[in-house]
């Protein structure tokens, strides 16, 4: 008995070594479901209507395909990829500063998009976006997309909205006559330093920034000299979406950097809301739905991709998470819930403005040496903290 | 031949039964094994792997751990951003600590001495009912209860003191724009989420001290004064050391409450939230943790000087 358990033990572990090469290559057909689909994702971003009935796109795709869809979510880029790194995933919903350092980290597989028959439906803008396309291969299918705006309040503004990242970089007094200090809000990510130094882009050309994300130490500086002069205006910074929500209700807040989802939200209570994508353009964030280079549910990881392309699923994410689809059609076709006014409200004709959210690294594309992201960390904290 | 037959021979449980009733120190070593290797490898085990990691550092340049042996990541510490970190946790942690103990000691004394019956069941309930519901939604109505909008300023305005309130909130380092967004608002909500952990060791500690004691002090012509400094408050003491030991540490760890209320400068559960979570600078993060380890080791050397342990 003992030596038939071993040599079971020993085939499972053949088909196992032999198996994992196999699966490091791209998949070539789509076989029979698996029974089951585990999914890295960002809060929110797979709904199976139990937060609210009608924001539901898996129940559907699990009645049809036989794959369950278990959800693991994650607050941070850093989270997704250590989930990743960790294994036991299919899928992830990666940003552009988590996606090429999975890429680079070899956690994530080449796709073959001539499995999913709605990849021509994607916007082709996104087909081969630097953050998930690399080297002649595709490592993932757009997901949603969004950027960050400027969200103010109308009663301070009254009839001169703002039209530059001015308001909340510069101190200066707002329509209502009293100064902004204390009155607006940035984000409490070191991500935001790539806010101010688009902002240096358009006024101080003399530095020479080609991408918020690409600094060299003398751009990077000058940025952060602008982010320390902002934190005396700031009194508190937004970290999280909900509480964001709050301040702008109860804080007397004039203006910050914010998402789309906030904005909605608060306009859905009626509260006095408005955005603009200041003349400066805005930086955003661009998800994909990438592959795990061990994934044991290709086949159902497939169905999913298709799914999400030609479903409900991105028309009615739209409107849940006040995000643009990566396949326009969904803002138009009626397929879910979005409507072509609602994406337009989301920011879908502002995608030329937006420079999306990439990890900065110490080797950049626009002048070799850049200061890397672990650096903006600390240096973020020290600004925050007043250094 | 009546002794021989009482000898039959051993058996296996019967040996190993012997064996325990001779060799008690084996019994109690077998008892505490398992736990103790429990403790060892979970608790000890994930110590010492974080203090290895505070011992690697980070390449400047390509963002990727070292992993080779280094202090380089402990001189960082003293680096002056991270330095204002540190000392601002402290800062928080003592004043926190310090105000718990002046606001839970007439409270506990109160419970310790005068509730009785039903009075005393409410007010063990009014002092553990803050704990019962969750942390993040007492955090939440705090910041609404100090935001600019909230309850604080309209109480203040309705008695005609908004002018006070001002001028409290343009104090620098202590005022901001708001009570919320302010460093008192983050030492209020402190001081509130963590009391409860100072009143009850007090009152257990005040429990203990005898009436006769205090009424001996009082005939012999000490006033209430010099009875509270002379006799009440050394008996007592055990039991401040106690509680401030929760609230310190509590306020040292925490990462919560100054992300919601405050000022958004960083305490050290933030910094090592997010050098790990965020930065992936784990030697870093690593060595912040090490940090409070080191202080709360200093303050219970002192407290249990102080003979705090008596009082748990």
């Amino acid at each position: 008995m003992k030596s038939f358990l071993k040599s079971c033990s020993a085939i499972v572990l053949a088909t196992n070594v032999a198996a994992l090469p196999v699966a490091a290559e791209m998949v070539t057909e789509i076989g029979a479901g698996e029974g089951q689909l585990n999914i890295v994702a960002w809060p929110g971003y797979i709904e199976r209507g139990e937060t609210m009935a009608e924001f539901d796109w898996v129940t559907k795709f699990e009645d049809a395909t036989g794959c369950k869809v278990n959800v693991k979510t994650a607050n941070t880029s850093d989270e997704m990829v250590a989930l990743m790194n960790e294994g036991g995933f299919d899928l992830v919903t990666a940003s552009g500063d988590a996606s090429l350092r999975m890429v680079a980290g070899k956690r994530v597989q080449p796709i073959n998009i001539s499995l999913i028959p709605s990849w021509d439906t994607i916007d082709d803008r996104l087909k081969q976006a630097p953050w998930h396309y690399v080297d002649g291969k595709n490592y993932g299918v757009p997901y949603m997309w969004g950027p960050n705006v400027l969200m103010y309040n109308t009663e301070i503004f009254g009839d001169q909205p703002p039209t530059s990242w001015n308001v909340v970089f510069e101190p200066m007094n707002l329509p209502d006559g009293k100064p902004n200090e204390g009155r607006v809000q940035a984000y409490d990510g070191p991500i935001h330093i790539a806010d101010a130094a688009l902002y240096l882009m358009t006024h101080k050309p003399e530095l020479g920034i080609v991408s918020p994300y690409e600094l060299n130490q003398d751009q990077y500086n000058a940025a952060l000299d602008l982010l320390r002069q902002q934190r005396k205006l700031v009194g508190r910074y937004w970290h999280d979406a909900f509480i964001q929500i709050d301040d702008f209700k109860n804080e007397g807040m004039a203006a910050s950097g914010s998402w789309p989802f906030q904005v909605n939200l608060l306009q859905g209570d009626n509260a006095p809301i408005a955005s603009v994508i200041p003349q400066e353009g805005v930086t955003g964030w661009a998800d994909t739905t990438m592959m795990h280079v061990d994934s044991e549910n290709p086949n159902c990881a497939y169905m999913w991709f298709e799914h999400t392309l030609s479903s409900n699923l991105m028309s009615d994410l739209s409107v849940w998470f006040g995000a643009n689809p990566a396949v326009p059609a969904a803002c138009t076709d009626g397929r879910g819930m979005q409507t072509a006014e609602g994406c337009t409200k989301n920011g879908m004709d502002d995608f030329e403005k937006v420079r999306f959210w990439t990890t900065p690294v110490t080797k950049c594309e626009s002048q070799g040496e850049c200061v890397p992201y672990y650096r903006w960390v600390s240096d973020y904290i020290g600004v925050i903290g007043g250094r | 031949m009546a002794e021989a037959a009482l000898h039959t021979a051993p058996t296996l449980a019967g040996r190993a039964s012997d064996l325990l009733w001779r060799r008690q120190g084996l019994l109690i070593l077998l008892l505490i094994l398992p736990p103790a290797l429990w403790l060892g490898i979970i608790y000890l085990g994930s110590l010492f792997a974080l203090l290895a990691q505070s011992f690697f550092s980070i390449d400047e340049f390509s963002g990727l751990i070292n992993y080779e042996f280094t202090l380089s990541t402990y001189a960082e510490l003293f680096r002056p951003s991270n330095l204002d970190i540190i000392i601002r946790t402290v800062v928080m942690a003592s004043a926190v600590t310090i105000a718990a103990a002046i606001i839970g000691f007439p409270v506990a004394y109160y419970a310790a001495r005068y509730a009785r019956g039903r009075w005393k069941a409410l007010f063990y309930l009014g002092v553990m009912l803050p704990l019962w519901s969750s942390y993040l939604v007492k955090v939440y109505s705090w910041k609404l209860i100090l935001a600019k909008e909230g309850i604080v300023s309209w109480l203040f305005e309705t008695l005609g003191l908004t002018w006070l309130l001002e001028a409290y909130l343009s104090l620098p380092i202590l005022g901001g724009n708001s009570l919320s967004v302010s460093w008192t608002g983050t030492f209020l909500v402190f001081l509130y989420v963590w009391i409860p952990f100072m009143i009850l060791p007090i009152q257990a500690a005040l429990e203990r001290v005898p009436v006769s004691m205090l009424e001996a002090s009082g005939d012999l012509g000490a006033n209430p004064g010099q009875t509270f400094r002379h006799v009440l408050l050394p008996l007592a003491l055990p039991g401040v050391v106690a509680g401030s030991i929760f609230t310190f540490s509590l306020t040292l760890g925490d990462y919560i409450i100054p992300q919601i209320v405050g000022t958004s400068a960083r305490m050290i559960g933030q910094a090592v939230y997010q050098f790990q979570g965020t930065a992936g600078n784990i030697p870093l993060a690593a060595a912040f943790a090490v940090v409070p380890i080191l202080i709360m080791g200093v303050y219970l050397y002192v407290a249990r000087r102080m003979g705090a342990f008596n009082a748990l």
